[in-house]
């Protein structure tokens, strides 16, 4: 069967991209600090040697609209064509294509309908800086096949927090059933608390850094006791508009497990918006 | 209730270069033209095929055909969608950083918990 070599929790900043690329007076005061705790969150991923990638993030109404909007959805595809024109706009993000895993997706797609999720699925799917920016971090070569996972925390009406968990603990069993030697990394990307759009957007610091805080002791210490306890749909509003994509993170908590703690665990305060990293080895640092 | 139309003006918009420009510049005649002739495409469905019924308030069409973003943020719209349509037409007009998207919050400081619902 497969090897669950990784799991891996991470925001999804779109910026990083530009800051760290960018020389002269337009480097900004943080990017290198930034990129040195991403070389380090990179060199996690790289020690655990993955042939294929779980890529669990959600799209920011690109594809998915609200005419015919899936709750979750798998890709199954040989190719991902990857950011769309106004992620170039705004964020600077290049346009790449990414290979796919067809036969790892339909094994997810079946797995999961079986278990009880009703998994919508995409055959032509553009992936959008959910997945990249994760890409762009931690396997900036772009070279390994991916099978996309998008959740919609960005819609409502939401599915409750405890879907994400119970889908994230679904497709860590499916990973492990799959047929075969692959190693797989399963790499999520969600928030903290975030205002996009709001009156407390592009503070000095993430909009809630009490809940950041509580947040990042939840993801590493794997309590998802307490955070399923505290988390509601309701009380996501409080930390900040876009907190929602924090039943991301949640998800990630799924596939590491009840008590998982993190192997490696990594912020950095940015304004606007808390960076945080998590890795997890289910099965002992990688030799 | 017509907060669909509202989110489907920002989405279409937002995707297109051409009427990103064309709305900022002509805000009123994009408005008009939009609702008269494309509020009702099926989106992700071959062309000959539409609907019947989708328009805007009139709240809704003096919000957009004036870059109201306060009045969207009131009326529901998806903030997401306003934020980004808005820096593609509005952040260039701002010589610091962050200057158009830290005016903006300014603009929305007289809102508080619970925000306006964006359910559609």
């Amino acid at each position: 069967m497969a090897e669950l070599v990784a799991v891996i929790a991470s925001t999804h900043h779109p910026f990083y991209y530009r800051a760290s690329t960018s020389t002269g007076d337009a480097r900004p005061p943080f990017a290198d600090e930034w990129v040195a705790k991403i070389e380090a969150f990179r060199a996690t991923l790289t020690r655990a040697r993955p042939d294929v990638l779980v890529m669990v993030g959600s799209d920011h109404f690109h594809q998915l609209w609200l005419d015919n909007m899936p709750q979750f959805l798998v890709g199954k595809a040989p190719y991902y064509d990857a950011n769309w024109y106004n992620e170039e706009r705004e964020f600077g993000l290049p346009r790449f294509r990414m290979l796919g895993d067809e036969a790892f997706s339909a094994h997810i797609l079946r797995g999961g309908l079986d278990a009880g999720f009703d998994l919508a699925f995409s055959n032509e799917l553009r992936i959008d800086h959910s997945v990249t920016c994760p890409i762009i971090t931690l396997r900036p070569e772009a070279d390994l096949p991916i099978v996309p996972i998008y959740t919609n925390i960005f819609a409502p009406p939401l599915p409750q927090p405890k879907r994400f968990v119970q889908l994230g603990r679904t497709v860590r069993e499916l990973v492990e059933s799959m047929p075969g030697d692959q190693r797989v990394a399963v790499i999520g990307t969600g928030h903290l608390s975030l205002e996009l759009g709001g009156p407390r957007q592009f503070g000095a610091h993430g909009p809630d850094p009490e809940f950041d805080r509580r947040a990042v002791e939840w993801i590493a210490t794997g309590d998802l006791e307490r955070c399923l306890a505290e988390v509601t749909l309701d009380s996501l509003h409080a930390p900040g508009n876009a907190t929602h994509g924090f039943m991301d993170f949640m998800f990630m908590m799924g596939v590491a497990g009840e008590g998982a703690k993190a192997d490696h665990v990594d912020t950095l305060d940015l304004f606007h918006t808390m960076e945080a990293y998590f890795t997890w080895y289910p099965n002992g640092e990688p030799q | 209730m017509s907060k669909y139309v509202l989110n489907k003006f920002l989405f279409t918009v937002d995707r297109d270069p051409e009427l990103v420009e064309r709305y900022r510049e002509d805000p009123v005649g994009t408005v008009t033209w939009w609702e008269a002739t494309k509020a009702n495409e099926l989106l992700n469905c071959h062309s000959g095929e539409a609907s019947s019924w989708q328009s805007l308030t009139d709240e809704e069409r003096t919000a957009l055909a004036t870059h109201d973003y306060p009045k969207l943020f009131e009326l529901g719209a998806h903030p997401f969608l306003t934020l980004t349509l808005f820096i593609a037409m509005f952040e260039r007009d701002h010589a610091e950083p962050l200057g158009f998207q830290l005016e903006y919050a300014q603009r929305l400081s007289h809102f508080s918990l619970p925000y306006p619902d964006i359910a559609t």
